[in-house]
């Protein structure tokens, strides 16, 4: 039996995380101060992906990066290569499925702040920008490795929306969860529940010390 | 003479603050009933909340004048804020949290000015440690450390002995009254106590639902009060 799907998923996971965490922090940054327009209504669009079918998320995301759209043409003008169908497709699908997990811990994390530590930090000389760097993502920093984790989780069993952007198999390799849908149909039962549970192991492991990260986050304060 | 001038309007739902404050240097207390908008004044003097119509002048400098369309920023305004809950920064030691507002001064020199204000404080021996480790009263002195490493031309004091023994607060308060001797700047010391407005205000102002209902020395407003809350 082969292991590269797995491998493949976590370097798709690791790399999407990395983008949810970027990504996702300027939003919840964003989505956490108060007086931006229509809150509510962002917040329910960057948390669209937990209740769409991932088909339909596949789609939106294959219009938004196909060869035709803005953002993929000008991809293939500088790299020389297309986002769809290919490693970087997988990655963006990932990342977009695991975004609101990401927001929504660092939001937490940043609405657990004292606000009297960020008028601190002000009335002490610092510009906005020195506040955002030396208070406010220090305290919120076990809230973005928790929703990073999180959100590693769910990237590395992202099936629906990576089939549909990036294909079923990446230079022939499926990832781990197109393996198993793949090994199952081939009535492989051992690699379906040997990947399964390698799967399973990495997945429960995340969430596990994403929940311990919280918790000793909310007994900090 | 650095004197503080302060004229603040501003609503918040029901509440209504109106009120004007002039504060040579020295203590002046500010003085009410919970709800009575002592801390709001605080926050609008130091830039953290807008009032609707005002004007605040530290001596020549104009720092808020909404007739005119100024409104300097909090952290251009060279002040010194102790807030009630102290808000000490938890993820940094005693002696980050003084050097925080040196920012513009080489790194050297922080250390050894933040040591220093520390060791003045007496709570050098905390220079390393992090807030959660300390008692009450040490938590007061690395924030009123913090808040005068600035050199600043204005402190402002938010209750930050209310939650101290009698003792304490005794110890702190000649401490408060020996430093702004020195520094020769406007207080302004938002309390409930009377007996700690009767200790360190050189000028009491009493306010009642937003607005200013006294004001003289400590003996004029407060003669025959104990309590603000009756």
């Amino acid at each position: 039996m082969t292991w590269l799907p797995l491998w493949l998923s976590f370097k798709i996971a690791s790399l999407a995380t990395l983008l949810a965490v970027i990504v996702g922090t300027g939003l919840a940054l964003l989505l956490a101060w108060r007086r931006l327009p229509a809150r509510d209504f962002f917040d329910a669009v960057v948390s669209a992906p937990l209740v769409l079918p991932p088909t339909v998320l596949g789609y939106y995301i294959l219009v938004a990066v196909g060869n035709t759209s803005a953002i993929g043409r000008t991809w293939e003008a500088v790299f020389g290569t297309q986002i769809v169908f290919s490693f970087n497709g997988a990655v963006i699908a990932a990342a977009v499925g695991s975004l609101p997990l990401v927001v929504r811990a660092v939001r937490l994390a940043l609405e657990a702040i004292d606000p009297n530590l960020i008028a601190a930090a002000r009335t002490l000389g610092a510009r906005p920008p020195r506040v955002l760097v030396t208070v406010v993502l220090p305290l919120a920093a076990p809230g973005i490795v928790a929703g990073g984790m999180m959100g590693f989780a769910r990237a590395l069993g992202d099936y629906g929306a990576t089939l549909m952007v990036a294909g079923a198999k990446i230079d022939g390799v499926p990832t781990a969860s197109i393996f198993v849908m793949d090994q199952l149909l081939g009535g492989h039962d051992r690699e379906v529940f040997a990947m399964s549970a390698a799967t399973t192991v990495f997945g429960v492991a995340m969430l596990f010390f994403a929940n311990r990260l919280t918790r000793r986050f909310h007994l900090h304060r | 003479m650095t004197r503080l001038a302060a004229t603040l309007h501003l609503r918040r739902g029901d509440f209504r603050l109106s009120v004007e404050l002039a504060c040579p240097p020295g203590i002046t207390c500010v003085m009410g009933p919970s709800g009575s908008g002592k801390s709001t004044i605080l926050a609008a003097i130091a830039g953290l909340s807008a009032p609707e119509r005002g004007r605040v002048t530290l001596g020549d400098e104009v720092w808020l004048d909404r007739a005119r369309g100024i409104d300097v920023p909090v952290h251009a305004r060279r002040l010194a804020y102790v807030f009630q809950g102290l808000a000490l920064f938890p993820h940094m030691s005693a002696l980050a949290n003084v050097e925080y507002g040196m920012h513009d001064l080489p790194r050297e020199t922080r250390a050894t000015r933040a040591a220093a204000l520390l060791e003045r404080l007496g709570v050098g021996h905390l220079a390393r440690r992090r807030p959660r480790t300390f008692s009450g009263g040490e938590a007061q002195r690395v924030a009123l450390a913090r808040a005068l490493a600035r050199s600043p031309r204005l402190i402002l004091l938010d209750e930050p002995f209310s939650a101290l023994d009698r003792d304490l607060r005794a110890q702190l308060t000649t401490l408060v009254r020996e430093l702004v001797a020195e520094l020769g700047v406007p207080l302004v010391h938002v309390t409930h106590s009377v007996a700690e407005a009767r200790l360190l205000a050189d000028q009491v102002v009493r306010i009642e639902r937003g607005a200013v209902v006294a004001r003289g020395t400590a003996g004029e407003v407060l003669a025959n009060i104990t309590s603000l809350d009756e």
